[in-house]
């Protein structure tokens, strides 16, 4: 708890940098990233974050400092250059994108390393801050960097504003884009730069392979919680922001732990549970969703069981024993019995010594579903040619699912009648 | 499906790092179980987000394998001490140490190179693979939906070939670690692609450009003093590019006049 | 109007079919007799494609049940052949025209035995048979449209099989090659064989295939061409939108809701 306190009261100026420099960079890379997974393409971000290194060690090579702007400015050419040989590559031969995304990162990475290990090989003393585009080094940034990460992190928020609905139109209809006069080929190059920036920079922070998960797991996170671009790039902001906390936290109270790694993996960890618990497009909630059409299935069957009783006996209102019920249909008894119950909570049936019986309410519903079933079972038979004894098998679902909308809808195509396939009156 | 076996090659890092942890050895059979079942989890999860939980498909890849990997990271920080892996060699492994781990047996008797020992037998597997399911694989990749109609499982055989590359991947760990791994998954096969249409040239080409890529990388490592497996990897891209702007079929410079289809 | 025969080759009984939950093929019940050439007709989105997918068990179906020569399908496998939509494959693929066919003999060889001579002549007679047997060298990136669909039909040739289902076979060939095609069709029918063909051309149907089976979604008719393409039937096909069946169906997939209830 202590520690808790501690860390959130940003005191220690090392904690500071730390967290807002992991916010800064999952955020931003977040907000991009939700771009290129709405595009399809959310893998190339794996393999700039690869290509970054040729870049690196030769601008070291080439400059001899070790001076951030310089090592940054060659990992950005060698990382936008992979992405149009990617481009290149899938446009003028028959090698298919993942291939050549595949193929582009392990090679320039191969060329990364062969140069890294040659700059360590060669005694250059100063070459230590290059690995840290290897691995990543969220624990020890400094004020410096964070400097740098806020003007970036703000200028890729600035640009994704700006150029919202340009961004939106390409990522949902290039060709559209195309037709109406925008610059498709422009503002695929500016998506590209603003990838390449969130990599380069963020790369500093997670490492080269964790880098992918900046840019893909938020985005893909958020998609499970809303269907708004507008929506969907706030959360993955915050969820990205989150996890930067987070990550920097962990690191704080037990120093041994890498900070790049368990942002990745809280980062994760929401993204999976967005994948089984949220509403609507979650896991679980399809088969929450898929419970409770069983239950309705079941209270409405009973019910439709205790009006067809009381249409055979022209009396809805009499008590039916269970016994009697469950001749006619073969429902588990135990559940039979649950649905039952519900029924009653619900003001459908009452319960007395002699069995169950409908209310007025309950035999309205109940009349509702056997109107239903017959009126969809009259449309299969006249829309569908579907021969009269294999309708009653379809219209048992149909029957609970239809809105008054298509009720209404379903009487006109019908003309109103007051007869099914079998003769049985609609009621 | 290159991208999968990406993400395989990463994956399988937390499963070498609990093989090292429960037998406290480098012994290669039980890191290649724990790798090899972390490759079928991962492929497995790729498919469980993308079908059950409607992840689109790079998504799945993408959130899979940096989520494994990053536990294998952690894991590796975790015990530290007691596990003899490094990040660096987890990335771009060591060729050049594989002739100093000598495989003794209790008698002393001198193997030779530990790692040598288990590719070899791991290549040897995997022919096998190739050999015996040949047809199947032939098939299943060209044509899934005729495949399923004459009865065969597209499924099995995906996995089957999953696992392989689980197997090959985490063969190749040691010596040249997980991303360089890629290149050579993918690099000699998308050259002989270019190169040649008929698929049983196609396999023997890519394994002889990837002989030809070791030894030419092993040269230039020596000559740059660097990592042997970045060179290799840097040959097979070279090789790559050679095939794309030179290729006599198909290059993109030397492009001879294609063979028109005779109409009957 | 839809006929049903006695002894069936294929007997389709109330089968629905969903993809994520939304029908797209409702209760069909169908009979198809033997030694016919038979077409699926009926307009884009009419399901004719799942049809037969369905019937080779390559879709689940919701619902119902198929009888191929009066089996269960899983028994009566290797008396079937599948020629795919040519689109469905990738015809970059490193492969020959011999090798594509010489795969009609794979459901026969089992896993661990090669190609042997016989299953050689076979596809290359199969080949002879499409007229192609001077492209078997070929590789198939360098074929024409309706060349690739004379190598798919040699493949399912090759398997020698009873009955055949094919996807399109006539979309986007050549004259000469949708000729040949059909002569071919009819030797195979001549010789005992059913074929059943998805196809889109209405002014075709009528030469070509002697039972047809109109769909949309549902069946709305099947039997003897001269019986069922009629101006009413067709206009039954292609007009009239079932704006309430579709609604149901996009209900059922928001809904999570099964197509038929559990038992």
């Amino acid at each position: 708890m202590n520690q808790f306190l501690e860390f959130f009261s940003f005191a220690d100026a090392n904690v500071r940098y730390v967290t807002l420099g992991s916010v800064l960079l999952a955020s931003s890379s977040a907000v991009v990233g939700c771009f290129t997974l709405l595009r399809k393409r959310a893998l190339v971000g794996d393999a700039v974050a690869h290509a970054v290194l040729p870049g690196v060690c030769l601008a070291f090579i080439l400059s001899g400092t070790k001076n951030p702007l310089i090592l940054l400015l060659g990992a950005f050419v060698t990382g936008w250059f992979s992405l149009i040989v990617i481009d290149f590559i899938t446009s003028r031969s028959r090698i298919k994108e993942d291939t050549a995304i595949g193929l582009v990162l392990s090679v320039f990475f191969g060329i990364g390393i062969l140069l890294l290990t040659s700059i360590q090989h060669s005694g250059n003393a100063s070459q230590s801050g290059l690995d840290k585009f290897l691995f990543g080094k969220a624990a020890s940034l400094v004020g410096e960097d964070l400097i740098t990460f806020s003007i970036v992190a703000v200028l890729l928020l600035v640009t994704t504003l700006v150029f919202y609905k340009e961004l939106m139109l390409l990522c949902f209809d290039q060709a559209y884009a195309k037709t109406i006069g925008f610059p498709v080929r422009t503002l695929e190059l500016l998506l590209t730069t603003l990838t390449v920036l969130a990599v380069v920079v963020g790369i500093q922070a997670v490492g080269v392979v964790l880098m992918a998960a900046m840019l893909i797991t938020p985005a893909a996170a958020a998609r499970f919680w809303t269907d708004k671009l507008k929506l969907m790039l706030v959360i993955a902001a915050l969820i990205g922001a989150f996890s930067g906390v987070a990550g920097a936290f962990v690191s704080y109270t037990a120093p041994a732990m890498p900070t790049g790694p368990w942002i990745v993996l809280i980062v994760s960890m929401i993204a999976i549970a967005s994948f089984s618990f949220a509403p609507k497009k979650g896991w679980f909630s399809r088969i929450a969703r898929q419970r409770r059409n069983r239950r309705l299935i079941l209270e409405e069957n009973l019910l439709k069981l205790l009006y067809h009783l009381g249409e055979q006996k022209q009396d809805f209102f009499s008590p039916r024993s269970l016994p009697n019920l469950l001749e006619r249909r073969n429902i588990p008894k135990d559940q039979a019995r649950t649905g039952l119950d519900k029924l009653r909570r619900q003001g459908y049936v009452e319960k007395s010594k002699e069995g169950w019986r409908l209310t007025t309410q309950g035999q309205k519903r109940g009349r509702r579903v056997v109107r239903l079933h017959r009126l969809w079972e009259l449309y299969l038979t006249q829309y569908l040619n579907l021969a009269s004894d294999h309708v009653h098998e379809d219209a048992e679902t149909i029957e609970h699912i239809i809105t008054p909308d298509l009720e209404q809808k379903l009487m006109e195509e019908l003309n109103y009648p007051q007869l099914d396939p079998h003769s049985a009156k609609i009621p | 499906m290159a991208m999968v076996g990406d993400a395989i090659s990463h994956a399988v890092l937390p499963g070498i790092v609990i093989a090292f942890l429960v037998t406290g050895s480098r012994e290669s059979v039980p890191m290649l179980i724990g790798a090899g079942t972390l490759g079928l989890l991962t492929t497995f999860l790729i498919e469980f987000f993308h079908r059950y939980a409607r992840v689109q498909s790079d998504a799945a890849i993408g959130v899979t394998f940096t989520w494994l990997f990053a536990i294998g990271i952690i894991l590796l920080s975790v015990f530290a001490g007691q596990v003899d892996l490094d990040q660096d060699c987890v990335l771009y492994g060591e060729i050049a140490y594989v002739p100093l781990d000598i495989w003794l047996t209790d008698s002393g008797y001198n193997f030779g190179p530990r790692t040598i020992w288990t590719l070899s037998v791991v290549a040897l597997l995997i022919t096998a693979f190739i050999f015996v399911g040949y047809k199947e694989l032939f098939l299943t990749a060209f044509d899934p939906g005729y495949a399923a109609a004459i009865g065969l499982s597209t499924t099995a055989w995906y996995y089957a070939l999953m696992g392989a590359v689980s197997l090959t991947t985490v063969a190749s760990f040691e010596s040249v670690g997980a991303i360089l791994v890629v290149a050579f998954l993918v690099a000699p096969p998308a050259t002989a692609y270019l190169l040649t249409d008929d698929f049983r040239q196609m396999l023997l080409l890519s394994v002889g450009l990837g002989i030809l890529a070791s030894v030419a990388g092993y040269y230039l490592a020596v000559w740059l003093d660097g990592s042997i497996a970045g060179a290799i990897a840097t040959v097979t891209g070279l090789e790559f590019m050679l095939a794309l702007f030179f290729s006599p079929s198909r290059g993109l410079l030397l492009r001879r006049k294609q063979v028109q289809p005779v109409q009957l | 109007m839809i006929l049903h025969v006695e002894n069936p080759v294929v007997e389709v009984h109330d089968l629905t079919v969903s993809y994520d939950r939304k029908p797209v093929l409702w209760g069909v019940d169908l009979t198809l007799p033997a030694g016919s050439l038979v077409g699926v007709i009926g307009p884009n989105g009419a399901g004719k494609s799942t049809l037969i997918k369905a019937v080779m068990d390559l879709l689940s179906a919701g619902s119902g049940y198929v009888r191929i020569f009066g089996k269960p399908i899983e028994e009566v496998r290797n008396r079937i052949s599948y020629v795919p939509q040519r689109e469905s494959v990738d015809w970059d693929f490193p492969a020959s025209v011999f090798d594509v066919v010489l795969m009609g003999r794979y459901g026969k060889l089992g896993l661990f035995s090669r190609p042997r001579k016989a299953d050689k002549d076979a596809a290359m007679e199969a080949l002879e048979k499409v007229n192609m047997q001077a492209f078997a060298k070929r590789q198939i990136s360098q074929l024409s449209g309706g060349q690739q669909q004379r190598v798919f039909l040699a493949r399912a040739l090759a398997q020698n099989a009873d009955i055949y289902f094919m996807d399109e076979p006539f979309a986007g060939v050549d004259i000469a090659t949708e000729t040949a095609i059909i002569e071919l069709l009819r030797t195979m029918r001549e010789q005992g064989k059913t074929v059943v063909v998805v196809h889109h051309d209405l002014q075709s149907a009528a030469e070509y295939f002697d039972w047809v089976v109109l769909l949309n979604m549902r069946l709305v008719a099947s039997g003897p061409t001269e019986k069922v393409l009629t101006q009413e039937l067709l206009e039954h096909t292609y007009g009239g939108r079932l704006t309430v069946l579709t609604k149901v169906g996009d209900l059922l997939r928001k809904q999570q809701f099964p197509a038929r209830e559990k038992k």
